[in-house]
């Protein structure tokens, strides 16, 4: 039981994908500029992360290991049609705020590398837990970000003023510049918190839970290296 | 003459005011991660380009014509990203072959592009305007155009960053984020212009 509970609050704080691991930054900065968008961009990923996590646990000894992301790709992408037409079904104010981002949740690397990472190599339920956690430790930077950008930017939070009237609006904050800026001071103050807890990690971006790493192999790091065909 | 006009208003648009990375975060882990050399950098932008553009080419008429009338709309997010997965296996195959010298340099990169949301997003976006081919084509090439101008200026801005004593808790990727947030800023002040110069 401790073991479940442990996997559950891994991806709260000890593997946030968002602060600690670096993957899905691009919904991170894009969709936060408003408190209620960060939380519902979070759970519509946590339901993807559940289900896709639980599906790929569930064929990891059927897949054939060198089809295997093609095979992740499909059934992400499976879920995040079936997610789509649920939100345009029952959320479609939550369906015209995340616009693009919705569909491209199925690119989103939280997703793939959990797939990559853990789901094929763990059981069903502990799969699904992970996937839980996972999610939810994505939800909540995504509402902290959304939280202090909306509070700042706009004087509001989840679309209720509380700032009061002689507050006036930094709206830089809900523009793209202020995504960066706040996601940087955000992950700077959690290095600074891992350091007093000597409990630093070094940041990579994406690679880890990148799907093409396996057939990158750490390109992006570095140069191309010239004259080493077919690498 | 109004066509030529709105077509390099889309063009210019998405390289200037819509830039995909700095101003719609499409592609952020390719320009945090692959910006550190401008060599690196440009590479990776000309095969984003070059994949932008082919995807877009295909994944338009497969919409308009197949999926749209058929009732499949919904189908697009599955398809489009098994298409694009396809087509960079298939461009890598074909380069190596046939071009070798291209397939040098740009290889390395084409297995990262599958999964970079810029593509998807371009192709998704592109159906959801309402485009046309020739519009799509235009904002796809566009779109990429933006990114490697984004990726090219990063570098540079990079290269300085390296010698930089930031604090402690800001060094490396924290750092990198809010120099990344002035050169977004940088890009704000395009508001408007592509209407004004193009405009009627």
């Amino acid at each position: 039981m401790n073991e479940r509970i442990r996997i559950i609050t891994n991806g709260l704080l000890k593997e946030n994908p968002s602060l600690r691991l670096v993957l899905g930054t691009c919904p991170t900065l894009a969709v936060t500029t408003v408190a209620t968008n960060g939380l519902g961009m979070g759970l519509a990923a946590t339901f993807v992360l559940i289900c896709s996590n639980i599906a790929i646990s569930s064929l990891r000894k059927i897949i054939p290991d060198k089809v295997r992301l093609p095979a992740y790709i499909t059934v992400i992408a499976t879920f995040v049609t079936v997610l789509q037409m649920l939100v345009k079904a029952y959320l479609p104010s939550l369906d015209t705020a995340l616009g693009i981002y919705l569909p491209l949740i199925v690119v989103n690397c939280i997703i793939l590398g959990r797939a990559e990472m853990f789901a094929s190599k763990h059981n069903v339920v502990d799969s699904a837990l992970d996937g839980l956690g996972m999610g939810l430790g994505f939800t909540l930077t995504l509402l902290v970000m959304g939280c202090i950008r909306e509070l700042l930017g706009a004087g509001t939070l989840f679309g209720v003023a509380v700032l009061g009237a002689s507050f006036e609006p930094m709206t830089l904050f809900i523009t793209p510049p202020g995504g960066f800026l706040v996601f940087g001071v955000l992950m700077a103050l959690v290095v600074f918190i891992e350091t007093k807890m000597n409990a630093r990690i070094p940041r990579k971006i994406g690679c880890e839970g990148c799907p093409a790493a396996g057939a990158c192999s750490g390109a992006c790091e570095s140069a191309p290296q010239t004259g080493k065909e077919g690498a | 003459m109004d066509e030529i006009r709105n077509l390099a208003m889309i063009f210019f648009g998405m390289i200037l005011v819509n830039n995909y990375v700095l101003v719609q975060f499409l592609g952020i882990c390719p320009f945090l991660g692959v910006s550190k050399k401008l060599d690196s950098a440009f590479g990776m932008s000309c095969a984003v380009v070059f994949v932008m553009a082919m995807a877009t080419a295909v994944t338009w008429p497969i919409y308009t014509y197949v999926l749209e009338p058929n009732g499949m709309a919904y189908l697009q997010t599955i398809v489009f990203i098994l298409i694009i997965a396809v087509l960079v296996q298939l461009v890598e195959m074909v380069l190596k072959k046939m071009i070798p010298p291209l397939y040098k340099a740009l290889g390395v990169y084409l297995p990262l592009i599958t999964t970079n949301c810029a593509v998807l997003g371009v192709t998704i976006s592109v159906i959801d305007e309402g485009y046309n081919f020739a519009e799509s084509m235009v904002c796809s090439v566009g779109a990429g155009f933006g990114f490697m101008l984004a990726m090219v200026l990063f570098a540079g801005v990079r290269r300085r960053l390296a010698d930089a004593k930031p604090p402690k808790c800001f060094e490396g990727l924290p750092i990198t984020l809010v120099s990344a947030a002035i050169v977004s800023l940088s890009f704000m002040g395009f508001g408007g212009v592509i209407e004004h110069i193009f405009g009627a």
